[in-house]
């Protein structure tokens, strides 16, 4: 039972911070952009949380929790939403090819990143690497009303905030796709922007507001990753950019849909920690049973071209540009 | 009632062909512009005279034979993943999954250098070696066309995948073979011996990557250009409606298509193991696998334009470390810069592409 728990545990932690980059890429992807950037964007979100938690804690020698939380997060989400645009600008705007695009985000964000991620610390005049313990503890505090409920309790009170947003996120944004005006309007630029701009809906305007809100959701996930799962510091080791390769592949499996990211993530989160908890495993082996998430993902995405199901296809117009004089 | 509309601020209309030369002279602007964004930022991270940047970029790349035969070869490299990926985005199939194609053809290799050593003269082993990669490197590009040809299953997402398939393989690969044990790493294979190794021609390490990289890219260019297969792809590019009304078996071209793109990435993992690094490691393609793509789609998938890219990449990339190196910082820097470089020129294919009039100026006489 206490593996079992564990082995839950880690799977949430993993799956959150691909939940939050999944769920704003099924918004970006809900409007017709695909955005292959996810990564850069998670990565932005991660080292400009980092950045404006370390100079806050480098100003102020203590801390307060709630400061530590708002700086980091509005750092996040601006710096997200500020990939966002730039793909947007490029891609709606300029009518550059939007895989390239996001290609290319993710060069950049991920060198923007890691660079200042491994030199921010000597740039400011430090030594070693850099640390936001404070602002870390305040991220990873678990609450304190789930702890007398046995093992259950132990599970539900094991995570900082970040977790449960992460899953108000993903339902509010179920709710706000299919049950609002706002959202069906995204989702009908999303299928056929012609339509939806005979209609009177501004194509162009949709198009930027979602992709740079869903920017602004990814770009969490980056700065849950850097807080929670490498307690603060930057770790280099690209830990990110495959995290956001995962939460793209997981808007396939969830076929678009924000509310199957919640068990999709942590199901993805399972299947990449049971190499250790599976018993009598080599060195070597392992290397291949860390593989899963990814053979999942591939036969999801055989399983769905298979189907042809209506309700499990993607935005039609998905990865097209718009131009009005162009029909 | 009346209605008054507003002229927009911009109107943008589409633009006809245009000449060459001023397409050009877009696209050199645009990298200038870019130059000098880059020289702002190096200037406000180090304080280093933008000019003086500039000069330590080139020394960085040029300044001994050493250096600027590093730069060849990894200028080659470039080109390598780019050629193999033209003929599979020429056919609008998005094969973001060259990384795995290239490590693919590196383990390969490697495992070529390992087992067979030096029991084989160099040059059936070098043949050897270079089989055994196509023929990895082809598989792992067939598996996503076959299901593309069959299915219609997503390419982007599947290629996608495949590479990190691929990572866990080559961990998996590297975790048996480490050398020595506990390092978890390969190290140099065959150091004593170098049974495996490109030989030096004319004095030079790499002068035989030139010169594999140099053929794929001429035979490339005359393949898409000149051959029938050529034109069938350019054809399931443009419409496979057309195509499959001029009788082209589209299944059929999809499928080549991919074991061609798939294991000429798995040759430049040959090129990268036995003629650079002699070691294979998940860092083996380095993100090169998406860098190349850009160089492709940006030189309309000609070789002779992607030589120019993958040089001014390449130099971008060995100045940007230099100049890491002088100031003690990291070498990531040298991928952020690529990137704006990248964002100003798919900026300025629009301005090539579309005519953009501000409101209230002289409509342009023909």
């Amino acid at each position: 039972m206490g593996q079992l728990i564990a082995l839950i545990q880690a799977a949430v932690v993993f799956g959150t911070v691909i939940m939050f980059g999944a769920v704003g890429e099924i918004v970006t992807e809900k409007a017709g952009n695909l955005n292959l950037g996810v990564p850069g964007i998670m990565y932005l979100g991660g080292i400009c949380g980092l950045m404006g938690a370390f100079y806050y804690e480098m100003a102020n020698p203590e801390p307060s929790a709630f400061m530590c939380i708002l700086i980091a997060m509005l750092c996040a989400f601006l710096a997200s939403m500020a990939g966002g645009l730039i793909f947007s600008f490029l891609t709606i705007t300029l009518r550059a090819n939007q895989n390239v695009t996001g290609l290319t985000l993710t060069i950049f964000a991920g060198g923007f990143a890691n660079f200042f991620g491994g030199s921010l610390n000597k740039l400011a005049g430090g030594v070693g690497q850099i640390n936001v313990a404070a602002t870390s503890a305040a991220f990873r505090k678990t609450p304190a009303f789930f702890a007398n409920m046995g093992d259950v309790g132990v599970l539900l009170s094991a995570f900082g905030f970040m977790v449960y947003l992460a899953l108000i996120i993903a339902i509010l944004m179920n709710w706000f796709l299919n049950k609002t005006s706002v959202g069906l309007n995204l989702r009908a630029v999303g299928e056929s922007p012609a339509t939806a701009d005979a209609a009177g809906i501004n194509v162009t305007r949709y198009k930027y507001l979602a992709t740079c809100i869903g920017a602004g959701i990814s770009g969490l996930g980056g700065l849950y990753y850097v807080m929670d799962y490498t307690k603060g510091t930057w770790d280099s080791d690209g830990g990110i950019e495959r995290l956001g390769w995962l939460a793209v592949a997981l808007v396939i499996f969830t076929t678009w849909k924000p509310k199957r990211s919640i068990w999709g993530s942590y199901l993805f989160g399972m299947l990449f920690w049971l190499y250790f908890y599976i018993p009598g495993l080599t060195r070597s082996s392992q290397e291949i049973f860390k593989m899963l998430p990814y053979l999942v993902t591939v036969i999801v995405l055989i399983v769905v071209s298979m189907r042809r199901s209506r309700d499990d296809q993607p935005p039609a117009h998905l990865g097209l540009p718009y131009f009005r004089e162009e029909r | 009632m009346k209605v008054e509309s507003k002229e927009p601020l911009f109107r943008i209309s589409k633009r006809g062909a245009m000449a060459r030369g001023k397409a050009w002279g877009i696209r050199l602007i645009a990298v200038a512009l870019s130059l000098v964004v880059c020289a702002f930022i190096i200037f406000a991270i180090v304080k280093m005279n933008p000019l003086k940047v500039y000069g330590a970029m080139f020394e960085g790349a040029f300044s001994t034979s050493k250096r600027t035969w590093v730069t060849i070869r990894d200028t080659m490299m470039l080109l390598c993943i780019a050629v193999g990926l033209a003929p599979a985005f020429k056919m609008k199939f998005w094969n973001i999954g060259a990384e795995g194609q290239i490590l693919m053809g590196g383990i390969a290799a490697a495992a070529c250098m390992i087992y067979i050593g030096n029991k084989l003269p160099l040059v059936p082993m070098l043949l050897v070696m270079a089989i055994c990669s196509l023929i990895a490197g082809g598989i792992w590009g067939l598996i996503p066309g076959l299901f593309k040809a069959k299915w219609n299953t997503n390419e982007t997402l599947f290629t996608l995948m495949m590479n990190y398939i691929a990572i866990q393989i080559t961990s998996f690969f590297v975790a048996k073979w480490e050398n020595p044990f506990g390092s978890n790493t390969v190290g140099i294979i065959n150091a004593r011996n170098q049974a495996g190794w490109f030989p030096s021609l004319f004095g030079q390490a790499y002068a035989l990557n030139v010169i594999i990289v140099m053929l794929l890219a001429v035979g490339m260019y005359l393949y898409l250009n000149y051959s029938k297969q050529g034109y069938e792809i350019a054809v399931v590019g443009e419409s496979e409606n057309t195509a499959r009304y001029a009788a082209i078996d589209v299944k059929k071209v999809i499928v080549r298509t991919m074991g061609i793109s798939g294991a000429l990435c798995g040759i430049a993992g040959f090129i990268a193991v036995a003629g650079a690094s002699h070691t294979i490691s998940t860092s083996t393609a380095g993100g090169r696998g998406f860098t190349a793509i850009i160089v492709c789609w940006l030189a309309k998938f000609n070789s002779f334009v992607m030589v120019l890219i993958a040089a001014l990449l390449v130099f971008f990339e060995k100045g940007a470390i230099e100049i890491a190196s002088r100031y003690n910082l990291n070498d990531y820097v040298s991928n952020m810069i690529t990137g704006i470089i990248l964002f100003f020129i798919l900026g300025s294919e629009f301005f090539i592409n579309y005519k953009v009039k501000i409101r209230g100026s002289k409509e342009e006489t023909k």
